[in-house]
């Protein structure tokens, strides 16, 4: 039963891009319902690590189990991973050629086999709790970053995921825009998803987070509850990031 | 100082309406046509290039033009010698449209056609939902070529060497079009595929067919073909070169087509894999309707490049218009009638082809969606 707690499972994981080793021994537990914020410097692997989640990437040792299966080349299983864990992503990646409305349907009817009448009303709701149902009718062109980086979320949502992954989200936006994207992601949290967000908001790791992941050259050097992490660092390179991010 | 210079207080300045920029007539010419003495001399040129080629043409074309009341050119010559004969063209319009399918049958050309118009119009004003708009078109015209062909309720089965003109234009120029775009699809994304059997497939498959002229494959289609395949086999020689033509545009469109997914962002790719759609499903609601709308202008451009180069099945004994045209000028009645013969032919091609262009302009603006 211990096992049923734990939304997602890495274990010894490894991974590399040709010679490169960008991810070296990662073990991380989530547990249901955790909220867990990843940061570091550029190029320390991070987002690749929430990559592999989902299998946007592929991972060349160790395990990693989402949600109870083990994500391995069968298609079927990655399928099944990619139903339950949401993402959005720093550059939104809505579909230019579709409505908001038709974004957010377009996997529930496709994947899900959901009716189309059904699929829009659920989209209708998540559209209203990230508070844009308005912008239905229009398409993403016509919208400004924030407002499409809360239609992102709300596309991931209609799928009714156990799991969201955040990839910098809120980086590419202008300043006035984030707070409007991390309340959203507040709210999300508050309902009880299981959340991996990597982002260099440290206000809303401090004020959201279960936990803080630090991590560099793909390793992850520190994991703490945010008090700690940022009250009390342990390692070198941990206080030297924060000692330049936090001016 | 700066303040004598402010205008309104700060903060306060109103809404003004943009200056006006509606110059008279004259202004316009004096801003766009002579606004420098090179300007002025090149739009002089340009004037007087016109007036040299426009009034004589008209004057052949309209004015001095012999249409009805001609049974030959001594006849037109001795009503207006100065002017065109479209007299040849009129008395010849039956052959030109149909070719030498049987006069009596040729009722069956006309709904064909009025079958195969309507269904390709819905299909473009309803918008090409790419797979439907195809799929209807294909079966108006499978039904369109048994209309022609098969003798069924007694009717005269015709043969498809009796087909020429513009019907035979038109037969050769949708079918590769509609025929070629569902496989250009397929051969642009097999060459995009990571496994190696269909990409290596479909390279060899476009540089081959686009290493070569069409009017070779066109030669392949009638003569060498027929060594290939099993003595005894009798393959409709318009079916080959259907197939023929078919195959040569696919190869362009594909290369078009993976112009436009190359175009396309990876973070589509990711989006669509990460909300779980399967590779068929990606490409056919997500990548594939924004490349092809992408590729509109080059897609466009090969449908015009084969509908003009149907024309080339004249060398291989097909009697299309061209080919049509070239044996009446033979004809001792009407020889050497060749302005008026190219001159009709041009238009008829330039109506077709300039009407792609502009559908495919208007495909654009419609599918703009402001990214």
């Amino acid at each position: 039963m211990s096992e049923e707690k734990n939304a997602i499972e890495i274990k010894k994981m490894h991974k590399w891009y040709g010679d490169f080793h960008v991810l070296r021994d990662i073990d991380l537990t989530v547990k249901k319902g955790e909220i867990i914020v990843v940061c570091g410097p550029s190029g320390s692997g991070k987002s690749t690590l929430i990559r592999c989640i989902n299998r946007l990437e592929e991972h060349q040792q160790g395990d990693i189990i989402v949600d109870g299966i083990e994500l391995t080349n069968d298609v079927k299983k990655i399928d099944e991973v990619r139903r339950e864990v949401g993402m959005c992503f720093q550059h939104f990646n809505l579909f230019p050629h579709l409505t908001i409305l038709e974004n957010c349907t377009l996997a529930p009817i496709w994947v899900r086999g959901t009716p189309k009448v059904e699929a829009e009303e659920i989209a209708m709701n998540f559209l209203e709790k990230v508070k844009i149902p308005e912008q239905a009718a229009k398409y993403p062109g016509q919208l400004s970053g924030g407002q499409q980086q809360r239609v992102a979320i709300a596309r991931s949502l209609c799928m009714m995921p156990r799991i969201m992954l955040f990839d910098e989200p809120t980086s590419a936006l202008d300043p006035e825009m984030i707070k409007e994207v991390l309340d959203v992601m507040t709210d999300l949290a508050k309902d009880g998803m299981t959340m991996i967000v990597v982002t260099h908001e440290m206000g809303f790791a401090k004020q959201v987070a279960d936990r803080v992941i630090f991590m560099d050259v793909g390793q992850i050097i520190e994991e703490n509850t945010p008090h700690e992490f940022f009250d009390n660092p342990q390692n070198e390179r941990t206080k030297l990031f924060l000692s330049q991010i936090l001016h | 100082m700066s303040e004598q210079t402010r205008e309104y207080p700060v903060g306060e300045s109103p809404e003004l309406p943009a200056p006006n920029h509606q110059p008279g007539a004259v202004k316009w010419v004096m801003e766009n046509l002579f606004s420098s003495i090179p300007n002025g001399i090149v739009t002089i040129l340009g004037l007087a290039f016109l007036y040299m080629v426009i009034p004589p043409f008209i004057q052949w074309a309209f004015i001095d033009s012999v249409v009805l009341g001609a049974e030959s050119r001594q006849e037109c010559n001795a009503i207006n010698p100065d002017g065109a004969c479209w007299a040849f063209i009129y008395r010849r319009w039956d052959q030109f449209v149909y070719g030498f399918y049987p006069a009596d049958e040729r009722w069956r050309v006309n709904i064909s056609f009025i079958l195969v118009a309507i269904i390709v119009a819905i299909a473009l004003v309803e918008r090409l939902r790419a797979i439907k708009g195809i799929i209807w078109v294909a079966l108006a015209l499978v039904v369109a070529c048994i209309i022609l062909i098969v003798g069924f309720f007694g009717l005269e089965r015709v043969p498809t060497n009796k087909f020429g003109g513009f019907m035979l234009t038109l037969i050769i120029g949708l079918t590769g079009i509609f025929a070629s775009l569902p496989i250009g699809i397929v051969l642009a994304l097999s060459r995009l595929s990571t496994l190696p059997i269909f990409s290596i497939f479909a390279t060899i498959f476009i540089e081959f067919i686009r290493g070569v002229p069409l009017i070779t494959l066109l030669f392949i289609a009638s003569t060498l073909l027929s060594y290939f395949l099993p003595p005894g086999t009798n393959f409709d020689l318009l079916v080959r070169v259907l197939i023929m033509v078919t195959l040569f545009s696919a190869a362009y469109l594909a290369e078009v087509i993976r112009g436009g997914l190359a175009a396309i962002p990876r973070g589509q790719y990711e989006a669509a894999d990460a909300l779980g759609l399967s590779y068929w499903k990606s490409m056919r609601l997500v990548i594939l309707p924004q490349a092809l709308k992408i590729s509109i202008p080059g897609i466009v451009s090969s449908f015009i490049g084969l509908f003009k180069d149907t024309t080339l099945v004249l060398i291989i004994g097909l009697l299309d218009p061209l080919g049509i045209g070239q044996a009446a000028i033979a004809d001792v009645k009407w020889i050497a009638l060749s302005n008026e013969l190219y001159v009709f032919i041009a238009i008829f091609f330039f109506i077709f082809c300039f009407s792609m262009s502009r559908y495919s302009l208007y495909l654009e603006r419609k599918l703009h969606t402001g990214h």
